[in-house]
């Protein structure tokens, strides 16, 4: 094994603390993960197909990751607005606010499903305003979309806002000097700094929505065809002892967040690149 | 240089509305929904038997499933900030792996394994062991969708510390376990409290995962999540809140202790 560790390296451990790593690694996540991996390749090809392709699932997909995607569009949005307030902007009670942009990291899910779906209703304190103007949130699809921009808000402030604070502002005034006016600089000059940043955080936003369950089933109705998300249908396949079904449903599930999480990477990696040069 | 007073008022506000439409207003609501019956009501809810029973296993799953994940952080980002070797980018990427899994899916995987037409739920059957809708399962799940947290914290700030700290000890002749205690442990005392701090309040709160593993069996597999769900479910609406409340006192202490560690790390650094 040459090369596969540096010899001059006086540190000890190395042997204990990798072996304890892939170790623990193996045991918590992979062999439980090769579990769906070996059930799925059991199922036969015909099966696996009817399971993961008939019209109720494919509808769920459709909401699920169509749902995600708008609730990611959302947070790029406002998520670059919040980061660039609470950057460049100074307002009372701005310290609160920034810590307050984790809440839907630490408030655990089914406490943000049952708030929503209370807030959002035809008699919560939100939703009684919508109402009377036709918009019904809760037990729509609506809702859905309400519940996952509410879970993935925090990703692209987090994502954009260190960005935003180490950006020297001689970019901004050479290109006032240049005659910019205010917009200009920041499109032409600010935007692609923070671009890479943005669709990091946009990525792991969506990545995020198309998992949820605990904050969704509340506020979603529920209802096959329409409001059911792709991770709800899993349960209910289990539910009816269906381990099949669960399982395909998952794999394509599981398929779809490794081609998300790859994606970060190369992106992360990218931004790395684009951030030295 | 800025934009006039005008635009960044209207900016602000329009990052004000959509912060308090999304943050502020739920996360009020939850308070006055839990007082909205009287305090009476609500101290009856969190002290009523399966309301205890629940917030007894949800301590006993954090308790069990932080520190394995703490030993594991630590392990992980010595091996892989201190040496080099062929695959760690992959090492790195499969450790975050139960991030980007669904939470269902994590409960499911061990249902698979576990449950009793899973790999070894026969065997587990035979010999009269529970895991799947019982304790132990909901432990596994929680150890699971919290595995990262930790490594997750450490890993990029000692790769910034690099290891000439570390390298000195040695040679002044500090043995491997003390140059670890003295001098890497207080270089990383604060991310370690930080990606505890967030296991901690993953682990209490999670629900998905556990949901599936749970059964819930009121007074027995039901964590505090599980408890807010069947009575929400029941229409137990301030009882539902009253408990939930917790968890949002759980967070709102998360909040506060990651402000102050992020705070500490950056005058430390």
């Amino acid at each position: 094994m040459k090369g596969f560790k540096r010899r001059d390296n006086v540190l000890p451990g190395f042997g204990p603390t990798l072996g304890y790593t892939i170790f623990y690694l193996s045991l918590v996540v992979l062999i439980p993960l090769s579990a769906l991996v070996f059930k799925t390749a059991s199922l036969s090809w015909h099966d696996f197909l009817a399971e993961v392709s008939s019209p109720r699932v494919l509808a769920s997909y459709r909401l699920t990751f169509g749902t995600a995607l708008l609730a990611a569009m959302v947070n790029a949005l406002f998520g670059v607005l919040v980061a660039w307030v609470l950057v460049r902007y100074r307002f009372p009670g701005k310290r609160v606010i920034d810590a307050l942009i984790d809440l839907p990291f630490a408030l655990p899910t089914a406490v943000a499903g049952i708030t929503l779906a209370t807030v959002y209703s035809g008699n919560g304190w939100i939703g009684r305003y919508l109402e009377p103007h036709g918009i019904k949130v809760a037990y729509t699809p609506l809702g859905i979309l309400v519940a996952m921009t509410f879970i993935g808000l925090p990703f692209v402030v987090r994502t954009v806002q260190p960005v935003l604070e180490e950006l020297e502002t001689e970019v901004e005034e050479a290109a006032v000097c240049l005659g910019a006016s205010r917009w200009q600089t920041f499109r032409r000059v600010l935007f692609p700094i923070i671009l890479p940043s943005l669709i990091t955080g946009f990525a792991l936003a969506f990545a995020r929505a198309v998992g949820e369950y605990g904050s969704i089933i509340f506020i979603a109705g529920n209802m096959p065809m329409v409001s059911e998300i792709t991770p709800l249908l899993i349960i209910t396949k289990l539910e009816q002892y269906d381990y099949a079904g669960a399982t395909a449903i998952a794999s394509v599930m599981l398929g779809a967040s490794f081609v998300i999480l790859f994606t970060i990477n190369i992106l992360q990696w990218w931004s790395r690149r684009y951030a030295e040069r | 240089m800025t934009e006039p007073a005008l635009v960044r008022w209207f900016l602000t506000g329009v990052a004000l509305i959509f912060l308090g439409l999304f943050l502020l207003v739920p996360l009020a609501a939850v308070f006055a929904q839990a007082l909205e019956k009287g305090a009476g009501a609500y101290i009856a809810a969190i002290t009523e038997p399966d309301a205890l029973a629940a917030v007894r296993l949800t301590l006993v799953t954090a308790a069990i499933s932080v520190p394995l994940n703490l030993v594991f952080g630590v392990a992980a980002a010595w091996a892989i900030t201190k040496f080099d070797f062929i695959g760690k980018n992959l090492l790195i990427t499969l450790i975050d792996i139960p991030f980007s899994v669904s939470p269902v899916i994590s409960g499911l995987i061990y249902v698979l394994l576990f449950g009793l037409q899973g790999w070894l739920g026969p065997w587990l059957d035979l010999h009269n062991i529970k895991i799947i809708f019982a304790v132990p399962g909901i432990v596994l799940a929680t150890i699971f969708v919290t595995f990262p947290f930790v490594a997750r914290e450490l890993i990029p700030l000692m790769q910034a510390q690099g290891k000439d700290e570390e390298e000195a000890a040695l040679v002044l002749g500090a043995n491997g376990l003390q140059t670890f205690f003295r001098v890497t442990l207080p270089n990383i005392k604060w991310g370690l409290i930080y990606g505890v701090i967030l296991c901690n309040a993953r682990a209490m709160g999670e629900f998905g995962a556990v949901s599936v593993v749970s059964g819930h069996i009121r007074g027995m597999t039901n964590t505090i999540p599980l408890h807010v769900e069947i009575l929400y479910n029941e229409y137990n609406y301030a009882a539902a809140f009253a408990v939930a409340s917790l968890l949002a006192l759980l967070a709102l202490v998360t909040l506060v202790a990651k402000s102050i560690v992020e705070w500490r790390l950056k005058v430390s650094s």
